[in-house]
C-alpha cells in the first residue's frame, strides 16, 4: 500500500488531462477554442500540463466578436507569445460584412448569438474534426445535460435526445464525414473549482477580473461597461464604479458586479459567499428557461 | 478533501430529482438567482410550493413531461467532502443513460416509493447496480409522507430488498426512509421517524468510505500519446502519456509492454516540470523507459510481475444500447481504454430476464437487454477481469455504420 495525496483539484485536472490526450489520439484536426476567459485560460494551463514538453497537438481557436475587452485582446496575445502555439481567428466581423450574419439592432442589441455562424464557418474551413471548450456543467442545466464528448451534426447542433452513452472513462470520438465532437475536460468543474486551481497554480488572468474603476449604465438591473459596442441613449446614465467581471464574453452582454476583490483570495472569498451564480451575470442566459439548449441546439458551445 | 460521485435510481417518479433538488436545496446550495427561476417557473407542486425537480431536469421536454430523459450532473460541496451527482431517468427506455450515470460512481441510491415498494425498475437498477460493481448502495424508501411515516411499511420493504440484495450479492447496503418532499431525513433527522435510529442521507453520505483510488498491486497505464518534440535540444526525447488506470509505478520497476510482450524499465516519471518517484492509480502522467522499444497508442505498460490476461476471445457481460438489435452476423468495434480493434459477438451465452433474474437461452439482443456473451476480437486485448480491476475490465462496443455507442462490456473471464 502507498499513501499519496491526491486531493480533489488533482482528481480534476487528471481527468481533464486524459480527455485532452483522448481528443489528441482520437482526432484529425482538434482545435481549442479560446475565448480569453478564466475557463479557456485553464485549459491551456491543463493542455501544457498534457503535452508538454512536445507541442499542442491543435492550434487555438478565437471567435473574435469585435466586442471585446481590450484587456482579453491583449492578455490572448502575450499568452501565444509566450507558449509559442498557433492561433486562428475567426471574425465575427467579417461574417457581417460577408453578409452571412445582420447586426442586432436596439438597445439590448449584442454580437453573442452571431458567434455561432462565424465558429461554425470556421470549423467548415478548417475542416476541424474536434473543438475543445471550457464549458462546466454548473454553469447552466442544459449544460449538466451534455457529454463529455458531445457529438455534433454538420450544422453545429446538438441533439439531447440522441446523445451517446458514455461509459466509465471511456470517450467514443467515431463520427462520420461533416459531423464534428465538441469536448468538454472540465465538465465536472465547477467555478470555485476553477478559480482554486488558478490559485494553487498561479495562473495570471487578464486585469478584467479583478476591481478597477470603470464607467458603467445600468440594464436591466445589471451593471454594464459603457462603450461604443453599447447602444446608448439619453436614459442612459453613465456612472464610474468599482467592478470586476466574473465572466468574460463579449462587451455588449457581460455585466460587471461591485467588487473591490483585488486578490484571488479576495475573488475565492467573494464567490464562496455569494447568492448568485455566474451565468447570472450573463444576459443572454436571461432571455428563457430554455435559451441555453436552443443555442446549443443551434450549434452554440 | 476528497470526492464522492453518487447517482441515484429508481423507477419513474419514485422522487430522484427531487431529492436531488431537497439535498441541494437544504444544503444552501442553490443560488438566488436559481432559486428566483424555480419561483417563476410554471411547473409547482399541488400545494404550490416549488417543484425541485425541475433543478435537474434541464431539458424543454423533461419539464414538459414533468420526466428524466437523459443524466443531469450537479455539484455541491460541504465542509466534509465534494459531491458529483448524476440524476439519472427512471423511464425503461433511457435506461442507457442510467447506466452512463451509474458506470463512474462508487456510490447508488435507489428510490423505492413507499406506496409501491419494490417493482420491476427497482430490480432492473439493482441488477445494473450488482453488474457495474458498485460499491456503496443507498436504498431510500421514499414518500414516507404519503404512508403516514409508517414503520411497518419501511420494514415490509426493507426485507423485501434484503432478500433482493442477497439474490444480487449486493455486499453494503444502507437502508434510510425519506420524504424528498418534505425533507425527511434528508439532510436533517427526522423528527416524524423517531423509530428510525440511523442518520440522514446526507451525514452518511459524508462519511462514507470512498477510496476510489485503486491500490492495488494491478500497475495498468493505458498509452494515449506519444510525446516527442523533435527539436534539437530534445532530439531523443520521447515520453509515452497516460493516465494510471490502477497500481503504482515506481521508478526502476520493470514493465512489459502489451500487447508486443517486450519488456523494460521505468527510467523516469514525468509530470509537467516535476519528475516525481511514483505515479499512482488515477494520475495523468508521463512515463519514460530505458529501452528503446516501439510503442504506440493503444499499448498498455503493466507491471512485468503482474500481467493482465490477453485473449481474443472473452466472455463478458453485455448491455445493449441500441434501437438496432444485436446482429451476430456483422463486426462491430470494441474500444478498450486507449485500444480499438474490430470484434464480433460470437456466442449469447444467455439472457438475464429481469423479473425474476433467472437466465434463459436467447438469440436476439435489443435495446436494454443484459446477459453473457462471447465476443471475438480481431487483436487481442490485454485486460483484467471487471471484478477485480473495474478500469482495465470494461469497454464498450461501437457501431461502425451509425458509429453509436451501442453496448458496455464487463470482462468476466478469458476464454481458453
Ligand atoms: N408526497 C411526496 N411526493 C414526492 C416525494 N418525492 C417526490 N415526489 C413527487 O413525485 C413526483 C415525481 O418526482 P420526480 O423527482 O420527478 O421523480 P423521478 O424519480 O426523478 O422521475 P424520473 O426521473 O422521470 O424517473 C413529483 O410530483 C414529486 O413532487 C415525496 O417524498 N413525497
Ligand atoms: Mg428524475
Amino acid at each position: 500500500m502507498s499513501t499519496y495525496n491526491f486531493d480533489y483539484l488533482d482528481e480534476l485536472e487528471a481527468e481533464a488531462i486524459h480527455i485532452l490526450r483522448e481528443v489528441a489520439g482520437q482526432f484529425e484536426k482538434p482545435a481549442l477554442l479560446f475565448s480569453g476567459g478564466k475557463d479557456s485560460i485553464t485549459l491551456v494551463r491543463l493542455a501544457e500540463k498534457a503535452f508538454r514538453p512536445g507541442k499542442f497537438p491543435f492550434p487555438l481557436v478565437h471567435i473574435d466578436t469585435g466586442h471585446n475587452f481590450q484587456e482579453t485582446i491583449d492578455y490572448r496575445d502575450q499568452m501565444i507569445e509566450r507558449i509559442g502555439e498557433k492561433l486562428i481567428v475567426g471574425s465575427v466581423q467579417q461574417s457581417i460584412d460577408e453578409g452571412k450574419v445582420v447586426e442586432q439592432t436596439g438597445k439590448n442589441a449584442s454580437r453573442n448569438a452571431l458567434q455561432t455562424v462565424t465558429l461554425l464557418d470556421t470549423i467548415t474551413k478548417y475542416e476541424f474534426d474536434a473543438c475543445i471548450g471550457g464549458a462546466r456543467r454548473d454553469e447552466e442545466k442544459a449544460r449538466a445535460k451534455e457529454r463529455i464528448f458531445s457529438v455534433r451534426d454538420e450544422f453545429g447542433q446538438w441533439d439531447p435526445k440522441r446523445q451517446r452513452p458514455e461509459l466509465w472513462n471511456i470517450y467514443n470520438g467515431k463520427i462520420h464525414t461533416g459531423e464534428n465532437v465538441r469536448v468538454f475536460p472540465i465538465s465536472n468543474w465547477t467555478e470555485l473549482d476553477v478559480w482554486n486551481y488558478i490559485r494553487r497554480e498561479k495562473i495570471e488572468l487578464p486585469s478584467i477580473y479583478f476591481s478597477h474603476q470603470r464607467d458603467c449604465i445600468t440594464r436591466n438591473g445589471q451593471l454594464m461597461a459603457a462603450s461604443p459596442f453599447l447602444n446608448m441613449d439619453d436614459d442612459d446614465i453613465v456612472i464610474n464604479k468599482q467592478v470586476r467581471f466574473r465572466t468574460v464574453g463579449d462587451m455588449s452582454c457581460t455585466a460587471a458586479v461591485e467588487s473591490e476583490a483585488t486578490l484571488i483570495d479576495d475573488i475565492i472569498a467573494e464567490i464562496s459567499a455569494s447568492k448568485i451564480s455566474e451565468r447570472g451575470a450573463r444576459m443572454d442566459d436571461k432571455v428563457s428557461e430554455a435559451a441555453m439548449e436552443d443555442r446549443k441546439k443551434g450549434g452554440y458551445f | 478533501m476528497n470526492i464522492l460521485k453518487f447517482f441515484t435510481a429508481g423507477s419513474v417518479d419514485d422522487g430522484k430529482s427531487t431529492l436531488i433538488g431537497r439535498l441541494l436545496y437544504d444544503t444552501d446550495s442553490i443560488l438566488a438567482d436559481q432559486l428566483e427561476a424555480l419561483q417563476s417557473s410554471n411547473r409547482k407542486n399541488d400545494d404550490g410550493t416549488i417543484d425541485l425537480a425541475i433543478l435537474t431536469d434541464g431539458l424543454r421536454a423533461e419539464r414538459e413531461q414533468g420526466i428524466t430523459i437523459d443524466v443531469a450532473y450537479k455539484y455541491f460541496q460541504t465542509e466534509k467532502r465534494k459531491f458529483i451527482i448524476a440524476d439519472t431517468p427512471g423511464h425503461i427506455q433511457y435506461t442507457r443513460n442510467m447506466v452512463t450515470g451509474a458506470s463512474t460512481a462508487n456510490l447508488a441510491i435507489i428510490l423505492v416509493d413507499a406506496r409501491n415498494g419494490v417493482v420491476e425498475q427497482t430490480i432492473r437498477h439493482s441488477y445494473l447496480v450488482s453488474l457495474l460493481g458498485i460499491k456503496h448502495v443507498v436504498v431510500c424508501i421514499n414518500k414516507m409522507d404519503m404512508v403516514d411515516y409508517s414503520e411497518s411499511v419501511y420494514t415490509n420493504i426493507i426485507d423485501r430488498y434484503k432478500t433482493l440484495a442477497q439474490q444480487l450479492k449486493l455486499k453494503d447496503v444502507t437502508y434510510i426512509p425519506v420524504s424528498a418532499l418534505k425533507g425527511d431525513n434528508i439532510v436533517q433527522r427526522s423528527a416524524r421517524m423517531n423509530w428510525y435510529e440511523g442518520e440522514s442521507l446526507l451525514h452518511f453520505l459524508e462519511k462514507v468510505d470512498t477510496d476510489n483510488l485503486d491500490q492495488s498491486q494491478l500497475a495498468r497505464m493505458p498509452v494515449q500519446w506519444v510525446i516527442r518534440p523533435q527539436t534539437e535540444a530534445l532530439h531523443d526525447y520521447r515520453g509515452y502519456a497516460g493516465r494510471v488506470l490502477s497500481g503504482t509505478f515506481k521508478l526502476n520497476d520493470k514493465v512489459t509492454i502489451l500487447p508486443s510482450g517486450a519488456s523494460s524499465t521505468i527510467e523516469k516519471i514525468e509530470f509537467f516540470e516535476q519528475a516525481p518517484e511514483a505515479a499512482h492509480a488515477g494520475q495523468s502522467v508521463i512515463i519514460h523507459l530505458k529501452d528503446d522499444v516501439d510503442i504506440s497508442r493503444g499499448d498498455t505498460i503493466v507491471n512485468a510481475s503482474a500481467l493482465p490476461q490477453e485473449s481474443k476471445l472473452i466472455e463478458a457481460d453485455l448491455c445493449w444500447m441500441d434501437a438496432r438489435a444485436l446482429d451476430t452476423s456483422i463486426m462491430y468495434v470494441i474500444q478498450h481504454n486507449s485500444k480499438t480493434t474490430k470484434c464480433k459477438i460470437s456466442e449469447i451465452l444467455h439472457k438475464v430476464d429481469i423479473n425474476t433474474l433467472e437466465k434463459h437461452q436467447a438469440d436476439e439482443f435489443r435495446l436494454n437487454d443484459i446477459g453473457r456473451v462471447i465476443i471475438k476480437t480481431a487483436d487481442a486485448l490485454a485486460f483484467d477481469l471487471y471484478d477485480d480491476n473495474r478500469a482495465n475490465g470494461s469497454a464498450i462496443l461501437i457501431d461502425s455504420r451509425t458509429n453509436l455507442t451501442v453496448g458496455a462490456l464487463m470482462f468476466r473471464a478469458a476464454v481458453e
